[in-house]
């Protein structure tokens, strides 16, 4: 039943934002929505993590270890998403009519990323995907400016390209299963008939999907609309577009692995993984704009995340589902420090911002705080999830993948950290007379929110999440010990 | 219950609905007013949906020619109609649009990508054990696929883009209905509803784009680039 309501709630909260009532309805509606939302997604990924799937629909709706994974990120980020809007939008947009647009919009684009995990039909979860590009085009667009017009556009064509490729991969998909003797088109009717499957159709079909959700997820060379949605979206939208819209597309592509057990795949994504960690990092150093600067951190971070699945076997999954989750978490807080920073400072050029820290001590600590914890530094998730990478790809003896993959990670530190101190500290620049000026406190809540687990998973994994991982794992090499 | 006598009529009819399918595709990349791209692809939709009627018959499959009477709604007439209601009066300029290659150059490419489908498709046709109808509507399918992403890349103008999008999800679609017949009906329509609010989405940020730059030649927005953020 809650596997149905957690689709209901968000479609509920878009019809109820557009209603023309006091200006505080649709925020409101769309935080408490976010709030049950997530309260209903931790409820089932604790029914999960007890090693059972939950069944809403059967064959319809379905909820495993990596999709109830998937979920707790998506409605937590949503969540501290929705808080920040509050403020951010208010700040930022005095038209009644545009702010329920808003909210209209931010709940289609939640239900889309909700039903991702949700659904286990491939065509589904295809069009699912595809929502959550077509429900986040006007949000990117918002701005109405010509570089968020520019942006939106270059978002719209190059998502629809992807989804196109993919869709021809999941026909091919189909049509190797129904080869097969047919069976169920869900994930797991897949992984049952893909020992009948012909390798070719198999592997082709891979290939269109990963080249199609690809773009979606951002590895280069087909990241080119990430940083431009990044630095034009208003920054709640960036954090569910960097943290979450990413990962579910990376998620759709990490579903098809248990069906190649045998196909020489590790290869291909640990060299995809690879060029994407790398571009991104020499692309970290020589970026002027920090939302930008945290975009080509996504990049880098699904590369991080693709190259661990790459690795294989247990250690390798849990490395990459982790990453994912810190991945996560850590992403949606500094889209939200960044905004936060474009609140006090009106502009989002890293060279017109010093002594930030001065300015305005809340937006300071955060943006060195996700700086810190984003590159990967002790005490924070990111830390951990990128040492058990480390050390799964050293236990299998891929020491060339692990040190370039360190090289790189390194590289990204020093790029990020370097524009960011050079933000943080020193003596204060003017701020631009048109901002905000301050930093409301529903943001400084909603960051407070999220900090939170990026702290908590740092120095601490709680048992029922440890034990959702672990399912989660054993979904990813499709039952393999 | 169709005479068998048909049947072999019906193939030709199907692999002809291709030939002209991949001609409307080789005429998006090469014809110069913004009208007669729109024609082009109406005519490529018709072919879809003639297709789809084919191997609903052929296959005796209910769903196929549901997929077929959808399309033909959808398409020809309602994205041309969107088209027209959120950009105005740009889908009718009969004005030349810009290209990056000359006619004959984007023709040879096209051609290159024809070929490349082909090859592509036959060690899928032979894993497949493919007919004949899979024989003829996979490759055109990639082919089409091919030359729309190419039709991307040399056009500027937005509605000859947009168009060239459509028609590569009508190439994904004609591949589509031969080789995976009874792929579920919702999610059928669920892509034709898809590819409606993507028309309706390239619509009005192409209209923002005219009103707020004055052009809609979207690929000649260059704005965002790291080199010209100093």
């Amino acid at each position: 039943m809650n596997l149905i309501l957690v689709l209901l709630f968000p479609m509920t909260a878009v019809l109820l934002s557009l209603l023309p009532l006091e200006k505080r309805f649709a925020p409101v509606v769309t935080l408490l929505t976010q709030i049950a939302v997530f309260g209903m997604a931790l409820n089932l990924a604790l029914q999960v993590s007890t090693g059972r799937t939950v069944i809403g629909l059967a064959n319809w709706l379905e909820l495993d270890g990596l999709s109830a994974l998937v979920l707790l990120l998506v409605t937590f980020v949503a969540l501290t998403a929705a808080l920040f809007s509050w403020g951010y939008i208010f700040a930022h947009e005095k038209v009644a009519r545009r702010i329920r647009f808003y909210y209209a919009q931010f709940n289609l684009f939640v239900f889309a990323l909700v039903a991702v995990p949700v659904l286990v039909e491939p065509a589904f979860v295809w069009i699912a995907i595809e929502f959550t590009a077509m429900f986040s085009v006007l949000l990117v667009a918002f701005g109405n400016t010509h570089e968020a017009l520019e942006a939106a556009w270059k978002y719209i064509v190059l998502m629809f390209i992807g989804a196109v490729i993919a869709l021809l991969g999941f026909l091919i998909l189909f049509w190797a299963q129904k080869n097969a003797g047919g069976g169920l088109y869900t994930w797991e009717g897949l992984r049952l008939s893909a020992a009948h499957m012909s390798p070719v159709l198999l592997k082709t079909a891979f290939l269109l999907i990963l080249v199609g959700f690809g773009t979606k997820v951002g590895f280069v060379p087909l990241h080119t609309w990430l940083p431009d949605a990044h630095s034009q979206a208003p920054a709640p939208v960036c954090s569910l577009l960097s943290a979450i819209k990413t990962t579910v597309a990376l998620y759709a592509i990490l579903r098809l692995l248990p069906l190649l057990p045998n196909a020489p795949i590790d290869i291909w994504m640990q060299t995809i993984g690879l060029i994407s960690v790398g571009v991104a990092a020499f692309l970290i150093l020589q970026v002027r704009d920090y939302k930008r600067l945290f975009a080509f951190s996504t990049v880098e971070h699904m590369g991080i995340i693709f190259v661990a699945a790459g690795l294989g076997g247990k250690a390798g999954g849990y490395g990459a589902l982790l990453q994912m989750l810190s991945h996560g978490l850590t992403k949606s807080f500094c889209f939200l420090a960044a905004g936060a920073v474009l609140l006090v400072f009106g502009t989002r050029e890293i060279g017109e911002i010093r002594g930030l820290i001065r300015t305005s001590p809340v937006a300071g600590l955060a943006l060195l705080f996700g700086a810190l914890a984003i590159g990967g530094a002790p005490p924070f998730a990111v830390f951990l999830s990128e040492f058990s990478i480390f050390r799964a790809g050293v236990a299998q003896q891929h020491y060339l993948v692990i040190s370039l993959l360190i090289l790189f990670i390194v590289v990204a530190f020093f790029g990020i950290l370097l524009h960011v101190t050079r933000m943080v500290f020193g003596k204060p620049a003017p701020v631009n007379a048109a901002a905000p000026g301050s930093v409301p406190f529903s943001c400084t809540l909603a960051l407070v929110l999220a900090v939170v687990p990026v702290l908590v998973l740092g120095v601490y994994e709680p048992a029922p999440l440890h034990k959702l991982l672990t399912f989660a794992v054993s979904n990813l090499t499709g039952g393999m010990p | 219950m169709v005479y068998p006598g048909l049947f072999p009529w019906l193939q030709s009819l199907n692999a002809l609905a291709g030939g002209f399918f991949l001609l409307c595709a080789f005429g998006l990349v090469a014809v110069r007013q913004a009208q007669d791209c729109l024609r082009l692809f109406v005519a490529q939709s018709l072919f879809l949906c003639l297709s789809a009627f084919m191997l609903g018959i052929l296959l005796h499959s209910s769903d196929l020619i549901v997929v077929g009477i959808i399309d033909f709604i959808s398409k020809p007439v309602v994205i041309p109609w969107l088209l027209r209601r959120t950009v105005g009066g740009e889908v009718h300029t009969r004005r030349e649009i810009t290209q990056v290659f000359n006619i004959p150059t984007s023709l040879l490419i096209a051609l290159a990508l024809t070929i490349g489908a082909y090859l592509f498709a036959m060690p899928l046709l032979r894993a497949g054990n493919a007919g004949e109808l899979i024989g003829s509507n996979l490759p055109i399918g990639l082919a089409g696929l091919l030359i729309g992403a190419f039709t991307m890349a040399v056009r500027r103008e937005a509605v000859p883009m947009a168009l060239a999008l459509i028609s590569m999800e009508n190439s994904a679609f004609f591949a589509g209905i031969a080789i995976a017949p009874d792929f579920p009906l919702i999610a059928e329509v669920s892509i034709a509803f898809d590819v409606l609010i993507l028309t309706f989405l390239i619509g009005l940020l192409t209209r923002a784009v005219h009103q707020q730059i004055g052009t809609t030649a979207v690929g000649e927005l260059t704005e965002l680039r790291e080199a010209n953020q100093s």
